[in-house]
């Protein structure tokens, strides 16, 4: 259990700069999900931090021991790889085995903590596992396997690159919650790569955002979600309204329609609302102080499973609301109470 | 009626396959056959036994061990470099495995008389050496395109995974990537064995007089028209090609053909 510390990483592929100056603390024994979309650099980073990639510059320290010169084999990292990456030729238990065996240890000693660590990660049937091979096993279990042989060799810190991207969504949901359940009973250091934002806050302690090869935002599932530091971060969490704005001393104008701003952006900016946040009401309704409000015409109302979403074109804008019911097609009036509305300067 | 047809297709099928080798076998037993007759007249095991007394059993011995010399150097050579080709960002990749097409590229004889003038003047002309040579310039083109194949068709991330929990890189290739291909390679091998042992302008130009494989020995003899000694060692040459196809289609999977030639 160690914290891990990366210090303004670089690495340059050709002429594309993956990683522009990384600095990061991982907490010891948290679980930290670096979220970002594809591109953005997260893979990158977290084999940097296996000792995969080797990097330009910066520093990368476990538990205030520098391992950037480290080969992978030397850093005592284990990973679990989105296409499970277990060895066909191998049995189940030949496959959780082989790191123990690399360290020479005794086979009676191999066998109890192979058994243990299967037991843990809930393999089911454990009487065959010395005679099955992993393409036996469903998607889901060949994950577990995989963790059961990043977890058998008691590493420093377990990196996750998109594991559970190629299962199933009921499996995913499933082994969402184990793998948070895992984390926390084995207290490991966890490093969570993901471009799934629900996966990101569901599971870990600690949200990276990372865009361009930068972070974004560093914070709990919480923060990142509620107040997102910048558009980017707004527009990636969640389904959102992107409205341009002119923001004026107190105004904000936004699609020919102006509304009261106490913020401190000027000029052009970026007004990001949550389509769960902006509610629908008659056109006459009565201006509510603590709000901002906008009128336009329903245009559409598309039922989704657990809400409906509605379409509201507001001049030559269209801006998304959800609601529990459907609406009308018509006149209206959008309703975002003032703190659900974020305004950003535009870049 | 469909039945019909299809038992006509399979006897017209057999016949185009099997009909040429037939007269291969009746012409091995043929003691005495001269025109207008059908069939030979007189049938019997003289060419057989005057054959395995002769000079054949050793061009077979000669061509086997021709043929394993080859397979073990060009397996030596090619596991390594092909491991290399498909798993390290080498540069001009492509050209590399061109290089090994090259000799292919053009017509196979001129390629043989010059490697023939060559050879004798660094005194490996008719001498084993010298056709062992001369059939690994044919050898490593099978042996690198396809094991380039087999190693591409192996997941780098499943070395990966051998590396971060603490294998070397060669410890890696050894326990997870080697028995991986190992049916590539095989295959492979059986592929580059068929061709040194089917062999022949090479074997001819490089070899002759001196060094005598099965191809050769059956040219010589079927020019001299002693068609059922010919035809006694195409019998025997046809043996082991047949055995090794067998195997061969056995072990090649088709994922291998799929990656064949993608760098």
């Amino acid at each position: 259990m160690v914290e891990v510390r990366v210090e303004n990483v670089r690495k340059t592929y050709g002429k594309v700069e993956a990683l522009k100056g990384a600095t990061l603390d991982f907490k010891s024994g948290a679980m930290t999900a670096i979220l970002g979309p594809s591109g953005c650099g997260k893979t990158t980073l977290l084999r940097s931090i296996a000792g995969f990639i080797q990097i330009d510059e910066g520093r990368i320290l476990f538990g205030g021991d520098e391992v950037t010169q480290l080969p992978p084999q030397r850093r005592g990292t284990a990973m679990v790889f989105q296409n499970y990456a277990l060895w066909p030729h191998m049995t189940i238990f030949g496959n959780v085995a082989y790191g123990l065996r690399l360290q020479k240890i005794p086979e009676a000693e191999i066998r109890r903590r192979v058994l243990k660590v299967l037991e843990l990660v809930e393999i089911g049937n454990l009487s065959d596992v010395e005679t099955r091979k992993p393409a036996a096993l469903s998607g889901g279990q060949q994950q577990r396997v995989a963790l059961a042989r990043a977890l058998v060799v008691e590493p420093k810190v377990l990196l996750m690159d998109e594991p559970l991207s190629n299962l199933d969504a009921k499996v995913r949901q499933r082994l969402r919650a184990e793998l948070r359940r895992l984390q926390k009973q084995v207290g490991i250091t966890a490093i969570y790569v993901t471009h799934d934002q629900e996966e990101a806050l569901a599971l870990a302690d600690t949200v990276v955002l990372m865009n361009q090869g930068r972070i974004v935002q560093t914070g709990s599932p919480q923060d990142i979600y509620l107040k997102p530091s910048t558009a980017f971060a707004a527009e990636f969490l969640g389904v959102s309204n992107q409205l341009e704005g002119e923001a004026v001393d107190g105004t904000l104008a936004i699609a020919g329609q102006t509304v009261a701003y106490a913020g401190p952006v000027r000029g052009k900016a970026v007004v990001i609302v949550r389509a769960s946040d902006v509610q629908i009401e008659e056109p006459a309704a009565a201006f509510r102080p603590g709000t901002m409000a906008l009128t336009g015409i329903l245009e559409e109302s598309l039922f989704l499973g657990a809400h409906y979403r509605q379409y509201i074109r507001v001049g030559q804008i269209v801006v998304m609301a959800d609601s529990a019911d459907p609406r009308p097609t018509g006149a209206v009036r959008l309703v975002v109470p003032s703190e659900k509305v974020q305004v950003y300067q535009a870049a | 009626m469909r039945r019909t047809l299809r038992m006509a297709g399979v006897v017209l099928a057999g016949a185009v396959i099997f009909l040429p080798l037939s007269s291969l076998v009746i012409w091995s037993f043929a003691e005495k056959w001269y025109w207008p007759h059908l069939f030979p007249q007189q049938l019997g095991f003289f060419y057989w036994a005057k054959v395995l007394q002769g000079d054949m059993l050793r061009a077979l011995k000669d061509g086997f061990l021709i043929a394993v010399v080859v397979t073990v150097l060009t397996l030596v050579i090619t596991i390594p470099l092909a491991y290399v080709l498909a798993r390290l960002p080498i540069p001009l990749k492509p050209l590399i495995l061109m290089v090994f097409l090259l000799p292919q590229a053009f017509p196979q004889l001129p390629v043989f008389v010059n490697s023939t003038t060559l050879l004798y003047r660094v005194n490996l002309g008719g001498k084993l050496g010298g056709v062992i040579l001369i059939h690994m310039v044919g050898a490593l083109v099978f042996a690198v395109w396809t094991m380039t194949a087999v190693f591409k068709s192996v997941p780098e991330t499943l070395e990966e995974a051998a590396i971060n929990l603490g294998a070397s890189r060669f410890k890696a290739f050894h326990s997870i990537s080697l028995p991986l291909a190992t049916p590539g390679i095989i295959a492979s091998t059986l592929l580059v064995f068929l061709y040194s042992l089917d062999e022949f302008t090479g074997t001819l130009l490089v070899g002759s007089p001196f060094v005598l494989t099965l191809p050769v020995y059956m040219y010589r003899t079927s020019v001299g028209y002693e068609l059922q000694v010919a035809s006694i060692s195409a019998l025997m040459l046809m043996v082991p090609g047949i055995v090794l196809l067998v195997l061969l289609e056995r072990y090649m999977k088709s994922e291998y053909l799929s990656m064949f030639g993608r760098i």
